[in-house]
């Protein structure tokens, strides 16, 4: 079995810096990676669409010179199109899958440094072909140069949904209308959360797209509630109180939410984020999680944008270097104190965003008992109220009675509104209606590649 | 329904959606393949019949189920396309559970 120092799951900025710290380090790293090439969600694809006149500044610059120190760093193996699906804590053993055959690698530490997911927007209609997320939409002018052809309505809020509609209108797509969703008096409360002074520089960022955007033509639609996409077999037209507009394509979004995935199914300890309507793993300054094997880094830890990503996976890497004896502890924190100001910087801004973008209650909680929260198993918000009203204390036991949360997805689409309409629904913080608890495999495996594993191996 | 942009990356790869030819950039996903073929649907959920499209794109939400090259429950965002591939839809009852995707394949 092929042993590693550090192995890190994800290739985007946090995965990126923490391999290529390690490596200067001296520590021999492994980097798993479920896309093609080394990016994330952010800078995916970067080196093929860098030339793409609808993607410039941050897209081809950071995201360029990360991969490209990422790529010229030596001592790293770098496995793209591999998933992570099980590991062996104890043992410290990981299972990864590549190319339709599974390997196991032994590793002394484990960095999960997987990124965000777009927050699940269960309004109704949500699931009707034509609705998306207003990442998946990016992600397609990133790989593909595509763009959504006819009207485009982007519902939600947030700077993904300004950067995107930039992003299209620069590619010739449209017309197109953003419904912004948020909610009267966000913008006082979030001015008195302050950071506004230290997180100027990505202020005006946000300004100048605001700006492009007006200039492009973009229609906006303020303080838009309750959202619906209607349609017969495709969304054909988006309604809200007190409007209706015809459109082809529907891209919502209402911000992005950790990918906590693995670390839920790995046992590790987590907390409700009030601020940012979402569940983290407990971490400490480095990144070291509840379990002394695992480290996390980057928005899978929090919300904090790439700029943090970049400084926690060097932070994480320092102290997989000082745990492993490969750095005193006075070489440590020199090395680190950089990368604590460029992280403190990084987050100055995120109160402000937290409260001006905080999603409406009706985009967490479905008023509307019709309305579809488990996208696999079909289940809807009434099914969750019902099963609340008959005992269920939180998603670990909706799943039992309703099965939402066992299909594929294994409730990364619907565990946070389960826990949310339970929690509504008997008067408990989502904190205690908890988490889903998932399992390995991490991602559902062929039958074929269950036949490819040595007999032990499958449970 | 989505629409390449030549300018910005030529479509260079030919794949079959639902054995319709359709050209799409290299590096673009099989999901990619079918909001380009325009199809109304790359699966039907197993509860109710109900039509589906890619929905996250990376990953998350396995509304993307599709039968790749042969084989039934490929993440379809995951996969990227190569010359040649064929992608069809799958229905209901052949729908991944965890652990036990592929069952009936
Ligand atoms: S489109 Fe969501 S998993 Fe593929």
């Amino acid at each position: 079995m092929r042993r590693f120092d550090l192995a890190v799951i994800g290739a985007g900025p946090a995965g990126m810096a923490a391999a290529v710290e390690a490596a200067h380090l001296g520590l021999s790293v492994l980097v798993v990676d479920e896309q093609p090439a080394p990016g994330g969600q952010v800078f995916r694809a970067v080196e093929a669409a860098g030339g793409d006149p609808a993607l410039t500044e941050e897209f081809p610059e950071a995201g360029g010179a990360l991969v490209r120190a990422f790529r010229a760093a030596e001592d790293i193996a770098y496995w793209p199109r591999a998933t992570l699906w099980h590991v062996d804590l104890a043992g410290g053993v990981l299972s990864v899958l590549r190319d339709g055959v599974s390997e196991e690698v032994a590793a002394t530490r484990l960095l999960l440094a997987t990124g965000a997911q777009e927050r699940p927007v269960p309004v109704p209609g949500w699931t009707l072909p034509g609705v998306m997320g207003a990442g998946a939409a990016q992600i397609l002018l990133k790989t593909a140069g595509a763009v959504p052809r006819g009207p485009v309505v982007i519902a939600g809020q947030g700077p993904l949904a300004w950067l995107l509609a930039v992003q299209l209108l620069r590619a010739g797509a449209g017309p197109m209308t953003l419904l912004e969703t948020g909610g009267k008096g966000a913008l006082w409360d979030a001015l008195r959360a302050g950071g506004l002074w230290t997180g100027r520089r990505l202020l005006r960022k946000g300004l100048s797209l605001v700006r492009e955007a007006r200039r492009h033509g973009l229609r906006v639609v303020r303080r838009v509630r309750n959202l619906q996409a209607g349609g017969e077999g495709r969304v054909r037209r988006v309604r809200w109180d007190g409007g209706e507009i015809a459109c082809d394509t529907l891209l919502l979004h209402e911000g992005v939410i950790p990918s906590t995935h693995i670390g839920r199914a790995l046992g590790l300890e987590h907390r409700w984020d009030e601020a940012q309507r979402c569940w983290r793993p407990v971490l400490d300054e480095w990144g070291a999680s509840s379990h002394g094997f695992v480290a996390v880094a980057g928005d899978g830890g929090g919300i904090g944008g790439w700029e943090a990503a970049v400084a926690t996976g060097h932070l994480a890497a320092i102290d997989a270097a000082r745990r492993m004896d490969r750095l005193p502890a006075a070489e440590c924190a020199r090395r680190a104190r950089p990368y604590q100001t460029r992280l403190a910087s990084a987050l100055a801004l995120r109160p402000f965003l937290d409260r001006l973008y905080a999603p409406a209650p009706e985009m967490l909680v479905p008023p509307d008992d019709a309305t579809i929260i488990c996208r696999c198993e079909e289940v809807t918000a009434g099914q969750v109220r019902l099963a609340a009203r008959l005992g269920a204390t939180g998603p670990n036991q909706v799943k039992a009675y309703l099965r939402a949360g066992m299909g594929p997805c294994q409730g990364r689409m619907c565990g946070g509104t389960v826990a949310a309409v339970i929690a509504e629904e008997r008067g408990i913080p989502i904190a205690e209606a908890g988490a889903l608890r998932p399992r390995a495999p991490f991602k559902p495996l062929t039958v074929g590649e269950l036949a490819a594993l040595p007999p032990g191996d499958v449970a | 329904m989505f629409a390449t942009r030549p300018e910005a990356r030529p479509a260079s790869v030919e794949v079959f959606v639902e054995d319709r030819p359709v050209m799409v950039p290299e590096g673009a996903s099989a999901a990619a393949a079918v909001l380009l073929a325009g199809i109304p649907a790359i699966r039907e959920t197993p509860v109710s019949g109900a039509p589906r499209l890619p929905y996250c794109m990376m990953g998350v939400c396995f509304d993307c189920l599709a039968e790749i090259d042969g084989v039934a429950n490929r993440q379809a965002c995951m996969v990227m396309v190569t010359p040649g591939m064929r992608i069809a839809p799958q229905r209901g009852a052949r729908q991944a559970r965890p652990g036990l995707a592929g069952k009936g394949a």
